[in-house]
């Protein structure tokens, strides 16, 4: 076909310095690499743009940004095209205006009734249209495609798609889940889900990303809610994971209506499908609105409470009666048992300011350290390993390093499920050839972009990592330098690993020797290498000794203390590391102060005017264990639900039972709530201001959006309170009131000022003095041990605590999934989430399914030693034959009546990743109580 | 907040479960398979066997797709997803690259398959003016039952021929129904390899002694490259662009650089390169060979038009003996499968679909002499720019320029078709006038025939009338009158002929063979048949459709779709008046 000539010769040459060109007959200096429309922006000239979106990859296919440069035989896209030297360009010149206006009538042609989208307010398509005076298009219009309502979130009305391409770049180069293509050709070109699949039966995972890149509401938010303007928009950040995507709400009419990426440093605007669309669990009409009091008479039992049925067993009481009783009850039980009876969970899902005050009530009003949180059903371990070996419990890097690392190992977790948005940036990453090291016994969606994928069994993570250590030093690629100048204990490691060689570890694991050796040769020889891990790793009795393992990794070749190397344990909940921060964990005050370090002890003696427990408390199954046995007979649990999230859960449900006095203070009437004495109605994420800090130490300011519904108030409050009933004489003024506290209790936090908040919304620690910038990469010079060093803790090789048998042939793991947070209670109530995994689903092998006789779909009951439940089999190529996953957030079918409650003995972590069941056939799946 | 109907989603504001318990299918689907298509394990059994041992890399994704097309006479969602998986890529990636081909028949659950026949009628403007549009409709009502499906196909570069039918990957020149039922009752599903030059006829006459001679050290790459700068010789996929200075540019970029050799000819008119294949395919191979020799190839890719059944045939075979029996070391030589898109023509589009992609052309700069098979630095040749190293080398650059008239240098090989006794490929000087050509060459116009007017660039290259036949057809020569020469197809029309429906006919191909990609040429094509299709054309509408095309479409095919019927207000106003 005929091409026109090109001249090759005329190609752009780009040094380093400015470009200087003219625009419209303006002189510009366009900084290099700066295409002409952005230089165009910078210097207050508009030109129209539909296929353009800031932070995409310009593709410069509808071509209403055209330009006239002088001396060039057509238009340029100014999106794509570089200015150079002396070039003369024109946006308003006739021929230039003349293919804007058309390109823009053309568009305008094919939208439903040829005028302003119906889809969307201020569509682009119509401002531009606006803007370049197009107002009646002339054309014949195009057949126009049916909508697709398919999806419970989004509404797919391609009579309004321009096919810019916006959602194609946001759903794979932005997002990398490669759902949405752009098939066919010509006129019928067309944006589809997988193979043209309805919205709804596609593969895609509702991150939402091609809504907020459509320009005209093709693609939108369900209900129409694009349609109507907010009330008010709130700066605010995600309720779920520890990803820490900052976002904004969108009100009307006191109702969040839709949710927007905004554009933190940790989620660069993108979100998951929980952050966008799983916001109205805070609307649901079982929020618990007023205080209540268990009546009289009732007993309790280990069975749950329906919260239908809620009202027969409490009854409505006054915030002062149910405070008083709460904290009165407490009190009594402390002045008369003593503090050793009394203990307090705390919650990874409040703000920093909740768990300061929280541990520092039970510290110093209970007078116990019993005080714990969710953070000892995750990365106990890992931490445990950390503060061992690096003396600190924290990531030495953030997510956005995996962009630097040559190489990153991601193991025992599943970040598109768990972490959707950093995960987005490790499939960035790997596009542009970081090489990804996956290592999970479950294929994950990772897998697809990862260099190596090792599928290892299950609980045989020390053999392999050994064996990866045993490659490196074998083969010379220890770093010599590093573990003579930064490290203690090398000469055991050696010793000890010498006894697993890749081919003796290849039949334990399942992993070939060979590919052993390449990815331990691949880690070790990277420029700069990174290890991600999840609770694949820590939620194993042996969980300390896997994250020993992979620090051993990181020590024995170097690859930490720069920028894309180091170890990130990525944590769960939105603010689990702040908890731990701000010391709501039993052995430590803020900032990882050991409470039997008798000089640190008495600082914090001296800021909170108190006596302090010179002993470690009970962790979280130790507290239960304790209340099983009577040793404790009080409890004040805020937003945790250990009926639901415990392993070996009926227990803890008896555990709970036996209390004499619980005091749950939540949202919604939990699992946990059926066995209080007194539950108090607090508030939801967006209903209140605070602090929260990621996975990557970045310190965020969540703001609130709406009021609490009914009497409902926000737990600072609450905790004040109670904290006054136990003899405390407290009064804070607010959030920030308690954050200048915590700067003086948190040096590592001291420099990050409420204002310095305010203002930039996200800080990361270590900040120490005010006006520092933050430590994205620590451990750069030494470890914060003593001397400095760090350490290498050898690992042997041990088996889960039990072991698959005849009777109990198959290998049961618990996680998430990516609908459905932990125990469910925020997930299940959120509209979105429910109709897109409203079942409890149990994850198979299709070839065991068919082994056992059962179809997908249809019912399967598990059985362990310890309990027995009924789910529906889904088909999963992703699992190991021979082990079955199920997520924990389904009370109808509660994972955790399964699971195993042996510990890990240093992070006192269950086991909550390996246990023996049986399977058969199931008949009935019970109802969900919600 | 009140649910509105056509806007979808579940109510806000209360979990959501009773909704979905309607749907109890989708809901038990949801619950067994999760979201998206499982991969059914049949059919990656099926997929992996085809496969073999052949890498499961991304850029042979449309090699690995005609395998299962080949075998299967379609490619089933089962298929399509077994591939998917087997090659590490997401469902829409290949969905996307499947559909956007023509030779690919999708078929999803539910769907009926195709029969295991197809008859293509092509449906290019000298086929219809040779009658298939009858022969179409002809073929239609035979009565061929559910095995056998009739569809129109755009040029298959056989228009010395027209009509012309392929009955799978059987072209029936001079197509009738008695032809074609010949062809069905024998089952003669596959193209008939003509007789040619093999690799030891080539050999025996002379062949490969230049590049013997060039690897040996005899000549120097500076002296090759200054006989083709010297011979003038341009580019003859239409461009024209001056090949010696491409030599030239490509080799001053950074190594390993790459050579792509494009045989997509699907501009309608167009069949010489065919031609020349089916007859003297080493000559071609010979003259590619020099080009990487002199420009340091790294690798080749010659990318050859599905429709080419034949031709593949003699390229499989002939590289495949090069390889073996080529006394010196050759630069590793990839011959890929086009799958029925004229965009692929486009030199961009073209290493995209090289590189396992949809055919959509890259926005230039950057160059594909700078970026382009996998962001290499890339020479990109027509096959028949290529066929003329030999001899210009062996002969001279004196011997190429002395040739051409009217002022004109070298030779053309002209594609002409349509009302003329003679239609085929004919070598001629470059220069030459159409009146020249058609009495020289062409044996004159059909009996009964008048001259009326000429197609002097296949469909890009807009149209002439009989009055304007003194231009000498070369490169430059027809811009002064918003034609160009391109590939030098000649589509000659009478007086039986008019050039407002041929316009129409080149306007509904450009229709079909846009990518889709920007959006004058998507949505200006459908805009402008739908316009035409009209009995009196809005001049008004057309014309201000051709400024947007022109200027900013993204490649060739947009910015030169509006010629045909800019050319008919221009030059045949009594038609549209």
């Amino acid at each position: 076909m005929a091409i026109a000539p090109q001249k090759l010769e005329q190609a752009a040459t780009n040094g380093a310095a400015r470009i200087n060109f003219t625009l419209d007959g303006t002189p510009i200096a366009a900084q290099p690499d700066e295409t002409i429309l952005q230089a165009a922006d910078r210097h207050g000239i508009e030109i129209p743009r539909l296929c353009y979106k800031d932070g995409y990859r310009p593709d410069g296919n509808c071509r209403v940004c055209m330009v006239e440069i002088k001396g060039e035989r057509v238009l340029a896209p100014s999106c794509c095209r570089l200015p150079s030297e002396g070039m003369t360009v024109s946006s308003t010149s006739d021929r230039a205006t003349k293919s804007q206006k058309m390109v823009a009538e053309l568009l305008l042609t094919d939208m439903p009734n040829q005028t302003a989208s119906p889809y969307k307010r201020a569509s682009e398509l119509d401002v531009w249209a606006g803007k370049l005076g197009v107002t009646k298009p002339r054309y014949p219009q195009r057949r126009q495609p049916a909508n697709d309502l398919s999806h419970p979130a989004m509404s797919v009305n391609l009579d309004a798609c321009i096919q810019c391409g916006r959602c194609v770049r946001a759903c794979r180069e932005e997002q990398v889940n490669d759902v949405i293509g752009y098939a066919w050709r010509g006129e019928h070109a067309k944006i589809v889900f997988d193979f043209d699949d309805p919205m709804g039966a596609s593969s895609c995972v509702a991150c939402g990303e091609c809504v907020q890149a459509c320009p005209t509401g093709a693609l939108a938010p369900a209900n129409g809610v694009a349609m109507i303007e907010p009330d008010k928009k709130v700066d605010s950040a995600c309720p779920y994971c520890g990803v820490g995507c900052l976002l904004t709400y969108n009100i009307k009419d006191d109702k969040i209506i839709y949710v927007d990426g905004r554009d933190g440093p940790a989620n660069a605007s993108r979100l998951c499908v929980k952050g966008r669309f799983g916001f109205d669990y805070v609307h649901n009409p079982k929020r618990l609105t007023k205080p209540m009091i268990r009546k009289e008479g009732v007993a309790k039992t280990a069975a749950l409470l329906d919260p239908d049925d809620m009202w027969t067993v409490f009854r409505e009481a006054t915030w002062e009666e149910a405070l008083d009783l709460a904290g009165g009850k407490l009190r009594a039980i402390r002045d008369e048992r003593g503090s050793k009876t009394l203990a307090g969970f705390g919650s990874a899902k409040g703000s920093n300011e909740e768990a300061y005050l929280f541990q520092k009530l039970v510290r110093t009003g209970f007078g116990t350290n019993n005080v714990d949180h969710c953070t000892r059903l995750c990365h106990a371990s890992s931490v445990a390993a950390l503060l061992e070996d690096v003396g600190s419990g924290a990531v030495s890097n953030q997510v956005e390093d995996v962009a630097l690392a040559e190489v990153a190992i991601v193991i025992g977790s599943n970040p598109t499920v768990n972490h959707p948005v950093a995960a987005t940036f490790m499939k960035n990453a790997a596009k542009n050839g970081t090489k990804i090291i996956l290592m999970d016994p479950r294929r994950s969606d990772l897998a697809r972009h990862a260099t190596y994928f090792l599928q290892f069994n299950g609980d045989t993570d020390v053999a392999l990592l050994n064996g990866m250590l045993h490659v490196i030093i074998e083969e010379g690629l220890a770093n010599e330098a590093f573990i003579r100048d930064r490290t203690e204990n090398y000469e055991a490691l050696r010793a000890n690993v010498k006894d697993y060689s890749p081919e003796k570890v290849a039949p334990i694991t399942g992993i070939d020797a060979q590919t052993i050796r390449e990815v331990a040769r691949l880690y070790a020889t990277a420029k700069a290498a990174i290890i991600f891990w999840g609770m694949g790793i820590s939620q194993h009795i042996h969980g300390t000794d896997n994250a020993r393992c992979l620090i051993s990794l990181a020590l024995v070749t170097g690859q930490i203390g720069r920028p894309g190397t180091g170890l990130h344990p990525l944590r769960g909940q939105n603010n689990v590391q702040g908890a731990s921060d701000m010391g709501l964990i039993p052995m430590m005050f803020p900032d990882y102060v050991r409470v039997d370090n008798e000089g640190a002890r008495s600082k914090f003696e001296a800021l909170w005017n108190a006596k302090l427990d010179p002993k470690a408390g009970l962790t979280v199954t130790e507290i239960t264990e304790g209340a099983y046995k009577g040793d404790i007979r009080g409890m004040y649990i805020m937003g945790e639900n250990p009926a639901m999230s415990d392993p070996n859960v009926e227990h803890a449900r008896e555990a709970l039972a036996k209390l004499d006095h619980l005091v749950v203070q939540d949202i919604f009437f939990t699992e946990t709530a059926s066995y209080a004495d007194v539950v108090l109605p607090a508030s939801a994420f967006p209903e209140k201001t605070g602090t929260f800090t990621n996975t990557d130490r970045r310190v965020q300011l969540g703001r609130k959006a709406l009021d609490p519904p009914g009497d409902a108030r926000q737990d600072l409050e609450i905790i004040q309170e109670i904290a006054r009933r136990v003899g405390l004489d407290w009064s804070y003024a607010g959030p920030a009131d308690v954050f200048e506290e915590i700067r003086r209790a948190t040096p590592s936090m001291a420099g990050i000022t409420w204002e310095r908040l305010e203002a930039e919304g996200s800080c990361t620690y270590p900040l120490e003095h005010e006006g520092d910038p933050g430590e994205p990469v620590i451990f750069i010079e030494d470890f914060p041990r003593k001397g400095g060093r760090g350490l290498f803790a050898p690992a042997s090789y041990t088996h889960a605590d039990e072991m698959p048998d005849t009777a109990f042939p198959y290998i049961f793991t618990t996680g998430r999934q990516l609908e459905h947070w932990h125990t469910g209670s925020m997930t299940r109530r959120a509209s979105v989430l429910d109709a897109l995994e409203p079942d409890p689903v149990i994850s198979v092998h299709p070839d065991d399914l068919a082994k056992l006789g059962i179809e997908a779909g249809d019912a399967i009951t598990l059985e362990s030693r310890r309990g027995t439940l009924t789910g529906y089999a889904r088909a999963d190529r992703g699992v190991q034959r021979g082990t079955l996953f199920m997520p924990f957030a389904y009370n109808e079918s509660a994972a955790n009546l399964l699971t195993n409650d042996a510990i890990d003995p240093f992070g006192k972590i269950p086991e909550f990743k390996f246990c023996a069941v049986q399977v058969r056939k199931g008949e009935n799946v019970a109802a969900a109580i919600l | 907040m009140e649910t509105i109907d056509i806007t979808g989603g579940v109510p806000l504001g209360q979990a959501a479960r009773n909704v979905s318990d309607g749907d109890a299918g989708r809901r038990k689907k949801r619950r067994g398979q999760g979201k998206g298509r499982p991969v059914d394990p049949k059919a990656l059994e099926e997929v992996r066997a085809l496969l073999g041992d052949e890498p499961r890399r991304r850029d042979l994704l449309i090699e690995h797709l005609h395998k299962i097309q080949d075998r299967y006479r379609a490619i089933s969602a089962a298929h399509l997803n077994a591939l998917a998986e087997e090659m590490r890529l997401a469902p829409a990636e290949v969905f996307e690259v499947a559909t956007f081909y023509h030779h690919f028949d999708v078929v999803k659950e539910g769907e009926a398959a195709p029969p295991t026949v197809t008859v293509r009628v092509c449906d290019g403007l000298s086929c219809e003016m040779a009658g298939a549009q009858n022969l179409l409709a002809l073929l239609r009502n035979g009565g061929y039952g559910d095995g056998v499906r009739v569809i129109t196909a755009p040029c298959v570069g056989r228009c010395d021929t027209a009509p012309v039918a392929v009955v799978n990957q059987n072209p029936v020149d001079r197509a009738t129904v008695a032809a074609v039922d010949t062809v069905l009752e024998r089952n003669a599903l596959t193209a008939v390899v003509p007789a040619y030059e093999n690799y030891d006829e080539y050999v025996d006459a002379g062949g490969y002694a230049l590049l013997k001679a060039c690897i040996a050290g005899e000549r120097t790459a500076d002296d090759v490259i200054a006989t083709m700068e010297n011979a003038g010789l341009r580019g003859l996929g239409g461009a024209g662009f001056p090949a010696g200075r491409k030599w030239k540019i490509v080799r001053a970029e950074a190594a390993p650089r790459l050579m792509a050799v494009n045989i997509d000819e699907g501009e309608p008119g167009t069949f010489k390169d065919r031609w020349y294949l089916e007859r003297d395919p080493h000559r071609f191979l010979e003259g590619m060979l020099i080009a990487a020799w002199a420009v340091g190839i790294a690798e080749i890719y010659v990318y050859l038009r599905d429709e080419y059944a034949a031709a593949r045939a003699i390229l499989t075979a002939e590289i495949a003996e090069l390889q073996a029996r080529a006394p010196m070391p050759l630069p590793p030589i990839h011959l890929r499968r086009g799958a029925g898109a004229y965009i692929c023509g486009e030199e961009s589009a073209m290493i995209e679909s090289i590189e396992g992609k949809k055919g959509m052309p890259r926005l230039r700069p950057p160059y594909v002499a700078q970026v382009g098979v996998f962001g290499r630095p890339t020479l990109e040749h027509n096959m028949e720019t290529l066929y003329w190293v030999r001899e210009i080398v062996e002969r001279g650059a004196e011997w190429f320029a002395s040739q051409g008239r009217n002022g004109r240098k070298g030779l053309r090989s002209f594609s002409v078709s349509g009302r003329v006794q003679k239609p085929g490929v004919h070598l001629a000087p470059a220069g030459i006038t159409i009146r020249e050509l058609i009495e020289e060459y062409a044996g004159g116009m059909l009996p009964g025939h008048t001259f009326y007017g000429y197609f002097p660039g296949g469909a890009s290259g807009g149209i002439l009338p009989a009055s304007m036949d003194h231009i000498p057809l070369d490169f430059d020569t027809l811009n002064e009158y918003g034609c160009f020469i391109g590939s030098a197809a000649i589509i000659v029309l009478s007086d039986k002929d008019n050039a407002k429906s041929a316009a129409l006919n080149m306007l509904r191909f450009f229709r079909e063979e846009s990518c889709g990609q920007c959006t004058p040429c998507r949505v200006g094509t459908a805009k402008a048949v739908a316009l035409m299709e009209r009995d009196d054309w809005d001049k008004n509408l057309l014309t201000d459709l051709s400024a947007v095309m022109m200027d900013a479409s993204i490649c060739g095919l947009g910015q030169a779709a509006p010629n045909p019927y800019l050319c008919v207000y221009k030059y045949f106003p009594h038609e549209v008046s």
